[in-house]
């Protein structure tokens, strides 16, 4: 266990040498979750002088763009990281190293959290200051919220790895899009019950929908609810098992291919 | 007489039609240095791949210091190292950066004096504050090399390990090798295309040619069996077609 520690720690800190290596790369991390959270602020601001439902729960516009971002984020973080190794053709080094695949992806995670808590903890620092919106208004259910969200991000950042590893990095610019295919029916500044009747299975499939519904419920009516939680937290085991199963057969393809010791640019 | 640190039994490696290795047969002294000779397409980068485990054989079997590197990689993995001019180091982490986190990865103990070590040994010490990118392909060769023994690993897989180096440097690298495996009795295996290394390094000679082997032996014993001066000659005798049943008297 202590190994598996040491080797998680040591990949974690070649991410981070990457980022302490240049101020750009942790301000580009905050520069786009800022931009969102102050196009939605405005756009909040003025519909809340049209007295709908925004008028009763300022923040739900800033917080659902706040949320969305930690779900991109972490999806984001965890595949760019790992296109790291690809561009510098180190993927061959790390294998023969005693680095285990499981590990590297518990680094992945590790690193796409700070990544995450850099970039969506400067929007929504900086939401408090230009709108007097507190992300913390949600409660302790913020955790929950902020936890599932990294989880699902985590289960499509495992898919899209998988797919350039196995396809090469030019099919990296999937790792960009992935998520916005999700983003229709996660319900983030509409509820779910807004989409087309044979369309809201597809929503209840996905934890995101269970997540900004809990978050809306929470700012228009003050309730946690659990079974929402339940659901999010019980999809999110179902899509990392099968995230990580893919990623491992995948890696096992690569091995079987000798993709290892080809990757790069 | 112990185990042999490398033991290669009936190794294939085919993509469909395409036999890169077709039934290699083969074993590695422990304390050896042993060299994988071939063209270009020979099989060499390929038969290195699959010891290393992350190249799956077709078939065959792999036993290194008597783990079935198939099954148990991971048991010795930490034992081993391994050094390539077509594997890079991370670009935009300083040589001290890039060789903390893989002494980090191999559990290396006293990890700083181990990079001080290093770094006087094979004269990295001067740029271990610069990014990789920014260091010539022989610079980057020495550190791809102070990486593989920062371990101290009891096997050591080197493809192409004095590519790119002027002959000063690479003369040194050797010196560095020579000695490494001398005090520690580290087996060595090194696939290369400069023949009077393999001469001054080798004890023994794999030759593949088509992913077969085509001969063995310890480099002056083939010079004599093929009727040559050196083993520049002897390569170029099985490169282009002699066999062993052609050898000269």
């Amino acid at each position: 266990m202590s190994g598996t520690l040491a080797r998680v720690g040591a990949m974690v800190w070649r991410y981070l040498y990457i980022l302490r290596s240049s101020w750009v790369r942790v301000l580009e991390l905050a520069y786009w979750p800022t931009v969102q959270m102050i196009l939605w602020g405005f756009i909040s601001q003025f519909f809340m002088t049209q007295n709908n439902v925004l008028g009763q729960a300022a923040g739900l516009l800033v917080s659902g763009v706040l949320l969305w971002d930690v779900l991109f984020r972490a999806q984001l973080g965890f595949s760019v990281v790992f296109f790291e190794e690809l561009h510098s053709r180190n993927l061959g080094h790390l294998f023969v190293s005693p680095l285990r695949p499981l590990e590297l992806v518990a680094a992945l995670m590790t690193i796409s959290l700070i990544r995450t808590l850099i970039g969506v903890g400067t929007a929504a620092a900086l939401a408090v200051v230009f709108y007097g919106v507190h992300l913390t208004d949600l409660g302790l259910a913020l955790v929950a919220f902020f936890g599932s969200l990294m989880m699902m991000g985590w289960s499509v950042g495992l898919l899209v790895v998988a797919l350039v590893l196995r396809h090469g990095v030019g099919a990296e610019s999937i790792a960009w899009v992935a998520i916005f295919a999700l983003a229709p029916v996660s319900g983030i500044y509409y509820p779910i019950d807004t989409l087309p009747d044979w369309l809201e299975p597809v929503a209840w499939a996905l934890p995101s929908a269970y997540v900004f519904e809990g978050m809306r419920a929470v700012l228009l009516e003050n309730t946690v609810r659990l079974d929402y939680l339940g659901y999010a937290v019980g999809l999110n085991l179902l899509y990392l098992g099968i995230g990580v199963v893919v990623f491992l057969a995948t890696f096992r393809l690569a091995r079987k291919l000798g993709l290892l010791l080809q990757s790069g640019e | 007489m112990s185990d042999p640190a490398i033991r290669v039994e009936g190794l294939r490696k085919h993509y469909g039609p395409v036999r890169a290795v077709d039934g290699l047969d083969f074993s590695v002294r422990r304390g050896s240095t042993c060299a994988l000779l071939g063209g270009n397409g020979a099989g060499k980068t390929t038969t290195i791949a699959m010891l290393l485990g992350v190249l799956l054989p077709s078939s065959g079997s792999i036993h290194i210091l008597g783990e079935d590197i198939l099954r148990h990689r991971y048991r010795v993995l930490p034992r081993m190292n391994f050094s390539s001019p077509y594997v890079d180091l991370p670009q935009r982490l300083t040589v001290w950066e890039n060789l903390m986190v893989y002494g980090r990865l191999y559990q290396v103990p006293k990890l700083r004096r181990r990079l001080q070590e290093l770094g006087e040994l094979l004269d990295i010490a001067v740029f271990f504050q610069r990014r990789h990118r920014s260091l010539s392909a022989g610079q980057r060769t020495r550190v791809a090399l102070a990486k593989a023994l920062i371990n101290e690993p009891e096997v050591l897989l080197l493809d192409e390990p004095t590519a790119s180096l002027d002959p000063d440097t690479a003369d040194r690298l050797r010196g560095v090798l020579r000695d490494y495996q001398r005090r520690t009795h580290a087996t060595v295996l090194l696939a290369s295309h400069n023949m009077s290394e393999v001469e001054r390094l080798c004890d023994a000679v794999i030759m593949l040619k088509g992913g077969r082997i085509v001969a063995t032996g310890a480099p002056h014993d083939l010079i004599r069996r093929y009727g040559r001066q050196d083993m520049e000659e002897v390569f170029l005798d099985i490169a282009r077609g002699m066999e062993s049943g052609e050898i000269r008297p």
